[in-house]
Formats: C-alpha cells, sequence, structure tokens
C-alpha cells in the first residue's frame, strides 16, 4: 500500500540525514585534534548516501524501492595541516604535528544542510499521516 | 450502481497517492549522488487508468499490454543542474509536494461530498 510507503521512505531519509549529522559532528569535534604524522591525522568524514532502486527485505521489514541507505563513509583526501609545534608532547622529531584537515565551516554548512534536509522528510511524515487521517474519515460524512 | 458512486474520482486518488509518494521520494533523495527526480504525467496516467489511448487486443492471440499498470513515471528535467548527477531541487520539490498533498485532499472532499449526498439518498431526505 502507497501511504505505508511514504512513511517507509521519509523514515530511510530522516535515518540516512541523522548518520550525516553524527558524521558532521564527529567532524567538528575533532576539528583541532593534532597527530605526531600524517596517517595518524583526523580526517574529516563524509556520508554517501544511495537508493534502492528495488525493494528489499530486512529480517521481517521491507525496504521500500526510493528509499535511501547509506552506502559508506569517506575520508577527506585533502592532507592534514602540518604545524610546527616543538612543546607538544606528540611533536615528531622535527617539532611537527599534523592537524585534521576538518574545515569548520565547511562542517557547519553541512550541519544546516543535514538538518534542513531531516526536517523536509519530518514535514512528508506529518504531511502523509494527516493525508491517512483524512481518507479514514471520508466515510464518516 | 455502486461501483460508478465515485466515477473518475476512485481512480484520481489512487493516482494522485501516488504521485504524492514519488515526489516524497524526491525528496527523501535530495542528497543522494545521482539520483534522478521523477514525477508522474497525471493526464497520461490518468488516461491509461480510464482505458482511453491504450492498446487493446482485439484478437485471442495478440499479446496483450505487456507494461501493465505502469505508472507513467517521467524523469523531471532539472533547471539547474549539480556536479554530484542529483536532480532533485528540494524548494521546487517540496511546493509541488504541498501542491500534491491539496491535490489528494481536494479530491477526498469530492469523494466525501458523494458518500454524503449517497447517505441522504438512502435516508430519503
Amino acid at each position: 500500500m502507497s501511504m505505508e510507503q511514504m512513511f517507509s521512505v521519509a523514515g530511510s531519509a530522516l535515518s540516512a540525514q541523522l548518520t550525516r549529522l553524527n558524521a558532521t559532528a564527529s567532524n567538528i569535534a575533532n576539528a583541532s585534534n593534532v597527530a605526531s604524522s600524517s596517517e595518524e591525522a583526523y580526517r574529516g568524514k563524509r556520508v554517501v548516501f544511495r537508493t534502492l532502486v528495488e525493494n528489499e527485505m530486512v529480517g521481517t521489514e521491507t525496504k521500500f524501492a526510493g528509499s535511501v541507505t547509506v552506502e559508506g563513509l569517506v575520508d577527506d583526501p585533502s592532507l592534514p595541516i602540518r604545524m610546527y609545534a616543538p612543546e607538544n608532547p606528540i611533536a615528531n622529531e622535527d617539532g611537527y604535528v599534523f592537524k585534521s584537515n576538518v574545515d569548520e565551516m565547511e562542517e557547519m554548512i553541512e550541519l544546516t544542510a543535514a538538518s534542513r534536509a531531516y526536517q523536509s522528510n519530518i514535514e512528508v511524515l506529518s504531511t502523509a499521516k494527516q493525508m491517512m487521517m483524512r481518507t479514514l474519515e471520508v466515510m464518516k460524512a | 450502481m455502486l461501483e460508478k458512486l465515485f466515477g473518475i474520482h476512485e481512480s484520481a486518488l489512487q493516482l494522485k497517492a501516488k504521485r504524492v509518494e514519488v515526489l516524497s521520494q524526491n525528496i527523501a533523495n535530495a542528497d543522494t549522488p545521482g539520483y534522478k527526480a521523477r514525477d508522474i504525467d497525471f493526464r497520461d496516467a490518468l488516461r491509461a487508468e480510464l482505458g482511453y489511448g491504450s492498446v487493446t487486443t482485439t484478437h485471442q492471440r495478440h499479446f496483450p499490454n505487456l507494461s501493465g499498470s505502469h505508472t507513467n513515471e517521467v524523469y523531471r528535467i532539472p533547471y539547474n543542474t549539480s556536479v554530484d548527477g542529483n536532480t532533485v531541487e528540494i524548494g521546487l520539490e517540496q511546493a509541488r509536494f504541498g501542491k500534491a498533498a491539496s491535490d489528494y485532499q481536494a479530491t477526498l472532499d469530492f469523494l466525501q461530498g458523494r458518500v454524503t449526498s449517497f447517505k441522504r439518498a438512502l435516508k430519503g431526505e
């Protein structure tokens, strides 16, 4: 039934956007982390979404076509920032530390975009609910 | 008589529900890379639903219309493209979703009108 599908699709988008919000929160929290080598430095995480093209059964629950799933997390490929800080206890032998490559500005935008998308889907859910309630009341007239 | 009670509104309601559903999928996939926004050509879909302009078989060995009740979904042509190949324009989709939802409620109102008058007829008012 189509209404049920709408709830499921909007719900999947909510959970996907929540994952994105989580990734952003983690990026902001780790924005000023430093490490002693370029490889160990924290790298910004981005969530990649994917659309389901067919209905999928997960346990007893059906994930409908058109739902959003999280395909995976990708690291920001840009290089960590090298800073000269010989007083830092984790600085390498040359006195450098490597700061995460997270750009706070970008993360704030990502945060706003994700929460707006979340709100849009909440709106879809509440409209779907209204439509369903109205439909149930037709025969009461 | 009863099957004619709702007339065109029965098919219309189903199609409008389908359209709202397709638009909700677009909103859900607003951030999915490569997703192509879709919509329903309501006019074509309703004509197909009512059997106008569809292919009919006139001989027992003719192949029936294999597409069945296909939904006339079409891809949307976006005003602006995006780098990740996604064609959902969220503001426009939200506006269309709002309109589609009220279109659905309008059809519900027509149905409700039919139900009310039918009940009145039964009561002999």
